[in-house]
């Protein structure tokens, strides 16, 4: 109870174990600097590749390190419109991280919800909650998203609801189990002979302690479901052509590979493989600190 | 100590568990439901935790639940907690039943409260001290938002712990500090029956004085009415006015404490008295305590008759087919000593 313990919070000990592995510290970087680069995109790209009307045809599909005629140099050189590729990754970036954290967020709290009310309820809630999941698990989540975005068609809502439901399975899963080992400790005996409500016991006591399972399913998720969202888009299910993601600059780039304009596809697909690696490196570190069996 | 029996208010039980038993079945699987529904028989495992148990708790008494591990007290003292819903049979306080109705029921008093054996699991990680203490009474109106942290420490005063260790979480204390938490969230309820489920079971030997101690004063202070489960008949003699001896889900002996040690009437009490450990020499010949011959029979599947025939000494046909009874005494009990057996001792 003396006051040196306060340093000693589990965050900052686990803050201290994570930066003591310098793959996962590197990929941690790699992730913010990604982040920040397509939040600030709209500030520091030299072009916006959504403005049509800057977009000029003469400087189309020119290597990287060319100079366009608006006066500053294309590094990784320009698409079939004339767009700079650098600028179109990073909007496409901001475009594919809001989608997936935005979809990651629903389908965590749905996911949550719906594992802890039927591991605390039990008996038929349970049944027919796990059941459906179970039902859906059984087909991959890319035919799911595939059919969800067909019939609801283009658009920023209709993809994350698509994700959505692919993915919330998996968090209510994950959380189902958590909380059943939850929800036999005294702590919850002490709550209900207190007693305290369903709500209070299921959102405050039953969900916060099976956070630790569901940070790390959290990291696989959004990482999947960026892979997704890219992947939709490049079967031309995703967003408009207008508002292009990383998936969509990659299929527009696709014609042009055999012909050597291997920038337009390569940069796009490069951008997206950095980022998903890199936040599986930091899942897999989370992972590894939060499995009491891997403890050194 | 003085007897609740004797009390003016004996005639009025503040706590009456009346034939209660419990039993555990695992739950059908949606396979074993269609094979239910198809006509099929299912050979359940049923475990009898409780049978057919009858105690009172009168106002201010201190009541001690013995046995050996296994043996129902947990389960019990949970039943009258409010935790599992009795299978058969009723528990009222002040003649209400403590859980409601139905095939979920839920606690619906505030007025019995419990602490648990193990401190470390008894109180969420996750959550300080502070609200762990205040979320029932808040949730229940006994206090408002305004008053909540003067209520708190007033409760952590009670139980010997400083106010700052509102702002802490449960791994920052020692397992003693930890079942004080456990006891002001208990109190802080302002109960008029405290259950305590082995609560000094899981500490060290010289925590377990000090926790006693606190009960002891609480139990003065608060004039508090507990029901006091242990299998350790040293804390037991020290704290309860009044014990009860279960055996296998029954209770085979009740009645004041210290004419129940002195004067056991069952078998099995005197072979528990016997089985406690203690080092007595005789000339310079060392004593070797006896134990209880052979083990707790399954709850799966308890002997018929009287549950401890199969241990029991003095046991004879009877034993094997009937079921001893509270009533069969041949003289009426004695301040409230009474036993269920055939051939009581002594």
């Amino acid at each position: 109870m003396s006051n040196h313990k306060q340093a000693d919070t589990p965050l900052r000990l686990f803050w201290n174990e994570f930066r003591s592995s310098h793959i996962a510290l590197a990929a941690l970087v790699v992730v913010v600097l990604i982040i920040t680069l397509a939040v600030l995109a709209p500030w520091i790209t030299p072009q916006d590749p959504y403005e049509l009307s800057k977009l000029v045809l003469m400087d189309a599909r020119r290597p990287p390190g060319f100079v366009g005629s608006a006066g500053f140099i294309h590094w990784l050189g320009t698409d079939a419109q004339g767009r700079d590729i650098l600028s179109a990754i990073l909007y496409g970036l901001r475009v594919s991280i809001q989608i997936s954290l935005t979809a990651g967020f629903i389908a965590f709290s749905l996911g949550a919800t719906l594992g802890a009310v039927a591991a605390y309820f039990g008996g038929r809630i349970e049944t027919l909650i796990m059941r459906i999941i179970d039902l859906q698990l059984s087909f991959p989540a890319i035919l799911l998203a595939l059919v969800l975005a067909a019939l609801l068609g283009q658009g920023k809502w209709p993809l994350i609801t698509a994700l959505v439901t692919a993915q919330y399975a998996y968090f209510a899963r994950t959380t189902h189990g958590a909380a059943a080992t939850e929800r036999s400790k005294d702590y919850i005996e002490a709550a209900l002979s207190t007693p305290l409500s369903a709500t209070r016991v299921v959102f405050r006591h039953i969900l916060p302690n099976c956070l630790p399972p569901l940070i790390v399913v959290s990291t696989v998720q959004i990482a999947n479901a960026i892979a997704l969202e890219a992947t939709l888009s490049f079967l031309g299910l995703g967003l408009p052509v207008t508002e292009p993601s990383l998936g969509m600059l990659i299929a527009n780039g696709f014609q042009y590979m055999l012909s050597g304009r291997y920038w337009i596809s390569i940069y796009p697909g490069l951008a997206l493989i950095v980022l998903i690696v890199a936040i599986n490196l930091v899942g897999d570190q989370v992972r590894d600190q939060l499995n009491p069996r891997l403890k050194r | 100590m003085s007897v609740a029996h004797d009390s003016p208010t004996s005639d009025h039980a503040l706590l009456r568990v009346c034939n209660a038993s419990k039993q555990f079945a695992p739950s059908l699987s949606f396979g074993d439901h269609i094979a239910v529904w198809l006509g099929q028989e299912i050979d359940q495992r049923i475990v009898h935790a409780v049978d057919g148990v009858s105690l009172t708790l009168h106002r201010g008494e201190v009541l001690g639940l013995v046995g050996e591990s296994g043996c129902g007290k947990s389960t019990l003292g949970r039943m009258m907690a409010g935790i599992y819903p009795a299978s058969q049979g009723n528990i009222r306080l002040d003649g209400v039943p403590v859980m409601g109705a139905g095939k979920k029921p839920l606690k619906t008093t505030t007025r019995i409260q419990m602490v648990f054996q193990d401190p470390f699991a008894s109180l969420d990680p996750r959550v300080r001290v502070g609200e762990t203490i205040g979320e029932g009474p808040l949730f229940h109106g006994l206090v408002n938002a305004a008053d909540l942290k003067a209520y708190v420490t007033h409760w952590l005063e009670t139980v010997g712990l400083p106010a700052e260790a509102a702002d802490r979480f449960p791994h920052q204390f020692s397992g003693g500090q930890r079942q004080r938490v456990a006891i002001a969230r208990a109190l802080a309820m302002q109960p008029d029956v405290l259950i305590c489920d082995e609560p000094v079971a899981s500490l060290d030997v010289s925590i377990q004085a000090q926790i006693i101690n606190l009960f002891l004063k609480l139990k003065h202070e608060l004039k508090l009415t507990m029901l006091f489960i242990s299998h350790d008949l040293g804390v037991i003699r020290h704290i309860t006015d009044n014990i009860a001896i279960m055996y296998l889900g029954r209770i085979v002996e009740r009645g004041p404490t210290l004419d129940v040690y002195e004067n056991p009437k069952h078998p099995y009490t005197r072979a528990l008295l016997d089985s406690i450990p203690r080092l007595v020499t005789e000339g310079d010949e060392l004593v070797v305590f006896k134990a209880i011959d052979g083990e707790l029979p399954s709850p799966l599947a308890p002997p018929p008759g009287c549950h401890f025939h199969l241990r029991c000494p003095h046991a004879q046909e009877i034993c094997k087919t009937r079921v001893p009874d509270f009533e069969d005494q041949p003289s009426p009990p004695v301040s409230g000593h009474d036993v269920a057996c055939h051939f009581p001792l002594g």
